[in-house]
């Protein structure tokens, strides 16, 4: 296995300075770093092979659509998808959720049908169900979370009933950094015969995923949050859903006739994949997909794991720091307020010490009003990170304490 | 004193310090002294959009000059905004319209309070300037 060192040097941006002070990147939440490979792979396809996807008779096209599909079995392979027709490339999570809401809503919900979400869930898997609510005049469920940030799940089991057309939930909490019970949802859900959609953004990169396992309807994550490019996601649906669901966006590649009198569709995956799809990011994101596979799934768990533990005790030993989603089962993400001082004034401080964490909602503003707060400071971590930057965290927190109190 | 006058007193204020944390610590301070605004102004129709940070800025025109107070939750933004009330306070709606606003660039905190960082300098000059346009509109039409 690589040392840490040695993975840090595949990552070019983690060598650089900011104000003069080494760049402590722990804002993996928002975006993660992209390894050399990844970087190279997309130069790769605009100097070398350049060309419209499934459009053209000619070389170029044909390579260029080569790499694409064979990003798609990646992708497929990576999740353990049963086909590769069943995995659709979008241009993020954001808008794979916006496209099942869309086409789902479509076909299958109607007045005074529910959908139920959780408590914890980012605007991006809030928004585009309330829209589709609005439109079909169905009614959208909240899952209540308790004070350590974990759903209560009595509820959650109450709400369902034959009203119940879907159940929309994330894998984890991008603001607290904590799993949700997919697994479980998933089978109570199925034994009323209810699809599930699992938001993986904040999931894919750090835990095992296997959809078939999971069993979950529709499975769907971000290329840029898992060292790959960004614009580039997937949407993973069960065929027997994606082939009854009506399309999303119409356009050139998703269909197989136009007329102006009829157009009929084309086959799965390319129905919903209208226009021309960003394949370099595509691309990108394969290799990404290698690289975490390179590195070895299970490492990564444990690299993280350890750096979780760590930064844990470390910044739960600060003095007036309050951490939020205090749940066993957490990502490396640590979500937390120093007391008496504003989130902004701490981030502006560890940005100054080249530590990079966001600060804000997370754009998960019904979680932060739940704890009746503005928001917190989230450092979000991953395997690239070290013990060292971690203190170098602590002891920029303890600076900020000092300023400020 | 003029408020390039008074830009220009704040940028020799800063001057004296060439560590960013001196700086920091100078504005932690200027946020301190800044003078309270009357908890009634610090309702909705007084917050400033667009910052990170909450910030109420009242205005208070006696048909000749503006005069401002403020507050904010956030330490920095309180300093920001005190050196904003020192320049613009206490002057006529044409000053404050005219006035060209350099000190920020030059106190080295560029970087910090750069209209691209999402501390909301921009909307309180912005707010500033629309106060200010508004009670020039007033003050012309009597």
């Amino acid at each position: 296995m690589k040392s840490i060192s040695e993975i840090r040097t595949d990552f070019p941006i983690l060598s650089r300075k900011v104000y003069d002070k080494p760049l402590v990147y722990l804002d993996n939440g928002a975006t993660t770093q992209k390894p050399r490979s990844v970087i190279e792979a997309m130069d790769e396809v605009l100097t070398s092979f350049n060309s419209n996807i499934h459009r053209g008779v000619h070389a170029l096209s044909d390579e260029a659509s080569m790499e694409y599909e064979n990003a798609r079995e990646k992708v497929r392979s990576f999740i353990n998808a049963p086909t590769k027709e069943e995995i659709i490339f979008t241009s993020g999570a954001t808008s794979s959720i916006n496209t099942i809401a869309f086409s789902f809503g479509e076909r299958y919900i109607g007045k005074g049908d529910e959908v139920i979400i959780s408590h914890l869930e980012h605007h991006a898997n809030i928004v585009p169900w309330q829209m589709m609510c609005v439109r079909k005049e169905a009614k959208l469920r909240v899952i209540p979370i308790d004070d350590n940030g974990e759903l209560i799940y009595d509820e959650f089991l109450k709400m369902l009933s034959p009203r119940t057309k879907i159940i929309a939930v994330s894998q984890v909490s991008n603001a607290l950094g904590t799993l949700l019970p997919v697994n479980k949802i998933i089978e109570d859900a199925h034994s009323f015969g209810i699809p599930v959609l699992i938001d993986g953004a904040q999931g894919v990169q750090h835990a095992l995923t296997d959809v078939m396992s999971l069993d979950c309807d529709f499975y769907v994550f971000s290329g840029h949050k898992i060292y790959g490019p960004t614009g580039i996601g997937v949407l993973f649906g069960k065929e027997k859903w994606l082939s009854e669901l009506p399309p999303y966006q119409g356009g050139g590649d998703m269909v197989k006739n136009v007329t102006f009198e009829k157009t009929t569709y084309n086959e799965l995956p390319f129905k919903f994949e209208a226009g021309t799809m960003n394949f370099p990011a595509a691309i990108g994101l394969g290799v990404a997909l290698d690289y975490v596979l390179s590195i070895g799934r299970e490492n990564i768990s444990r690299m993280e794991q350890d750096l979780l533990v760590y930064a844990t005790n470390r910044l739960s030993g600060i003095k007036g720091l309050k951490i939020y989603g205090n749940s066993l089962n957490k990502i490396p993400t640590i979500s937390f307020l120093l007391d008496g001082i504003h989130m902004y004034d701490t981030g502006m401080i560890l940005d100054k010490l080249g530590i990079a964490v966001r600060t804000g909602t997370h754009c998960a503003q019904p979680v932060m009003d739940r704890f009746g707060i503005d928001g917190t400071v989230r450092a979000s971590m991953c395997f690239y990170n070290t013990r060292d930057e971690i203190g170098t965290l602590a002891s920029g927190i303890e600076k900020v304490i000092k300023m400020f109190a | 004193m003029t408020i390039s006058e008074t830009q220009d007193i704040i940028i020799e204020e800063f001057s004296v310090f060439d560590d960013w944390m001196d700086k920091y610590n100078l504005l932690i301070d200027i946020g301190k002294d800044l003078p309270l605004i009357d908890p009634k102004f610090k309702i909705k129709d007084f917050l400033i959009e667009g910052c990170q940070s909450k910030v109420w800025l009242h205005p208070e025109f006696d048909g000749n000059k503006i005069y401002f107070s403020a507050d904010s939750d956030a330490i920095i933004t309180r300093g920001i905004i005190a050196l904003l009330i020192r320049v613009l306070s206490n002057r006529t709606p044409d000053e404050i319209i005219s006035a060209e606003l350099y000190f920020i660039d030059r106190i080295g905190l560029r970087q910090n309070l750069s209209p691209t960082r999402s501390n909301g300098l921009l909307s309180m000059v912005r707010q500033i300037k629309l106060y200010a346009l508004a009670y020039n509109v007033k003050q012309k039409s009597k």
